[in-house]
């Protein structure tokens, strides 16, 4: 596949503090990729420095097959939306719309043409002489994606475009910009920290922490087989269970025999393993693999939120079936549904980046 | 209001009354009026003798230069504060204000000292066979006084108008493709206008007004509008003249005001 950006071997320290460690990641032409991770894990230093303002300590930046590291950010064909808009407040809508292709010499009707265009496009038609100050958050975003996406760039950079916004106007949001990506045709790099939209509008998921890179794959790959225990915990509920891996195919989880689908961990081999509250089945106490009580209960509406104790570990379950508090349960649990991962050896590997 | 907080008002109002109010009820009065008492408009009029136009026109003069002067020096200036990191920051502020803690006359002398035709500069350059500085008594020297003496009137608020822009409306720029000259005309300089503004009105009406620097660097011979007001009050013992040249000196003030505010809110929308 053809690479459009590939970041190679990049460091980043603010004074000794390495914020990015050796870090290898390519973006296909056409892509949706979220750079996923928590707070201060470096995703906004990534994207600065493909967008050209931060220089990486070493490594390089390779877009379409240029080295771009240290080209100046007016001289990349990226945009960037910025975290909390960052419009010119002392130009009214049209003129914002308009700053790049001014620059770039454009001609009156070509910009005109652009405005009405991109004011469509983003469902704000007549806003051309509003200052931005009298606009909402929503609004205002919506304008920073518009000045951003005249100037046709090949890829648009997004830092938490969504962040400031409340939760229904974020989901409409969402559907927007996914919206947007499939008519433009661009490639679109954005940044989050929020799992559900890394989940929603992604083709690629980029899960970070500390620095390094956890996990790349599609949604479905990052949700139902995480690597480790970070990814597992960051992206949704999940119980995250010490186990021994007794031979292929069988895992020990709290003193209880559970089959498995994964091979190749070795004999007696401590490890990881994940289920997904979706994936604990509760049945009659005598079916299943081991037993709990039921400690607590709250209706979600699409299902009910249970806490089992089980073998000395609070179990979170998600069910459709209701069992009031103090029910004996058995659980049980498929073999596919069980996620198996490799214990982290030391602090430092937790946040080791796996590559490919 | 509540009324506790009306009480505290109490000391600033007395304050104001005696020594802003009723002083300028006192200056229209005996600028309108004559020695008798009689009301008159010759002390307003009296702006338009030569004597006093020029001195008028060459205080206008001085003062613009001086603001120009005192406002290429302090953008540079309050650029590179707004991007210095907090330590660089409070030590160049320091250095910066530390001057500011003397006395404004003893500055001023300071600077008659240093520029005197045997003053320290002069006996520096004579000692390296250079030639001498022969500026104290002229215009120049008034000019130096005054840039040294307003030059932190302008920085201030320049500082605050640049430290509030947004770091990322300027990388946004940037980012559509703008140079740093274009960034710099485009958005940093319309963003700063407030700052401008009030910049030149802090310089611009002190050193229309100021009688010290030009008696103490321009020697008796250079008469500003100051000067010649500070005469008929202390020296003529003209109280009515000296009113009356106030007024018109007050007149220009506000003109000045008034242009820089409707100025301010046709050119940018942003001010305040
Ligand atoms: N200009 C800077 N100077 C010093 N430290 C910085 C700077 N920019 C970012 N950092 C630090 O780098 C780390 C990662 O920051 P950032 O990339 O903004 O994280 P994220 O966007 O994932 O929240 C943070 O610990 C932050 O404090
Ligand atoms: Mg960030």
């Amino acid at each position: 596949m053809n690479k459009l950006i590939d970041l190679q071997h990049i460091t980043k320290t603010f004074d000794s503090n390495t914020v990015l460690d050796d870090m290898n990641l390519y973006i296909r032409e056409n892509e949706f990729l979220t750079l996923l991770g928590p707070s201060g894990c470096g995703k906004t230093t990534t994207l600065r420095i493909i967008g050209g303002f931060e220089n990486p300590d070493s490594g390089s930046v390779i877009f379409d097959g240029q080295d771009i590291t240290s080209l100046a950010p007016n001289k990349r064909q990226v945009n960037t939306v910025f975290q909390k808009y960052a419009l010119f407040p002392h130009m009214d809508i049209a003129e914002n719309i308009a700053f790049g292709l001014k620059i770039k010499n454009k001609s009156k009707s070509y910009i005109d043409d652009k405005i009405k265009y991109a004011l469509k496009l983003v469902n704000l038609d007549g806003y051309e002489r509003r200052m931005p100050d009298s606009l909402s958050g929503g609004q205002q975003q919506r304008i920073a994606i518009a000045r951003a996406i005249v100037n046709e760039p090949k890829v648009l950079l997004l830092d938490e475009p969504l962040g400031a916004l409340d939760l229904k106007l974020r989901q409409d949001m969402q559907y927007e910009l996914i919206r947007l990506k499939n008519e433009l045709g661009i490639t679109f790099i954005y940044v989050t920290h929020d799992q559900e939209e890394a989940l929603t509008m992604s083709d690629t998921i980029v899960v970070m922490n500390q620095g390094y890179i956890q996990q790349i794959g599609t949604p479905e790959d990052i949700y139902n087989e995480p690597e480790n225990a970070f990814v597992a915990d960051f992206i949704g509920d999940s119980n995250i269970l010490d186990s021994i891996m007794i031979r292929d195919e069988l895992v020990e989880i709290l003193g209880a025999r559970f089959a498995c689908v994964d091979t190749g961990f070795g004999e007696n081999t401590p490890v990881d393993v994940v289920i997904r509250p979706e994936d604990v089945e509760l049945v009659e106490p005598e079916n299943g693999t081991i037993e709990g009580v039921v400690t607590h209960i709250i209706f979600k509406g699409v299902h009910y939120e249970m806490e089992v104790t089980a073998n000395g570990f609070e179990w979170l379950v998600h069910s459709t079936r209701m069992f009031a508090v103090g029910t004996k349960v058995g659980i049980h649990v498929d073999p596919f549904n069980i996620q198996i991962m490799h214990k982290p050896e030391s602090e430092d590997e937790e946040a080791v980046g796996v590559n490919e | 209001m509540s009324n506790g907080k009306k009480l505290l008002a109490c000391p600033y109002v007395i304050w104001s009354a005696v020594f802003i109010i009723i002083p300028l009820c006192m200056v229209f009065y005996y600028g309108l009026t004559d020695k008798s008492g009689a009301f008159t408009m010759a002390n307003i009029a009296a702006i338009a003798t030569a004597e006093h136009a020029k001195a008028l026109w060459l205080s206008i003069l001085l003062s613009l230069i001086s603001t120009v002067i005192c406002f290429l020096l302090a953008y540079p200036l309050a650029m590179i504060l707004c991007n210095l990191n907090v330590n660089q920051h409070s030590f160049i502020v320091l250095v910066f204000i530390l001057p500011m803690w003397m006395n404004f006359l003893l500055r001023t002398l300071a600077w008659q000292t240093l520029l005197e035709k045997t003053g320290v500069i002069n006996n520096i350059l004579g000692f390296l066979h250079l030639p001498t500085l022969n500026i104290i008594n002229t215009p120049y020297a008034i000019i130096l006084g005054m840039v040294y003496n307003f030059l932190p009137f302008m920085v201030l608020p320049l500082y605050n108008v640049l430290v509030k822009i947004d770091k990322n409306v300027i990388n946004a720029a940037r980012d559509l493709g703008a140079n740093s000259i274009q960034t710099f005309f485009k958005v940093i300089l319309p963003l700063s206008v407030p700052g401008i503004i009030s910049g030149i009105t802090m310089v611009f009406v002190p050193a229309l007004t100021t009688f010290v620097i030009s008696t103490l660097l321009g020697g008796s011979k250079i008469l500003l509008i100051g000067n010649v007001i500070e005469q008929e009050f202390t020296q003529t013992g003209n109280w009515n003249l000296g009113s009356g040249l106030s007024i018109v000196l007050m007149l220009f003030i506000i003109i000045n005001m008034v242009a820089t505010a409707i100025f301010d809110k046709e050119g940018t929308g942003t001010a305040l």
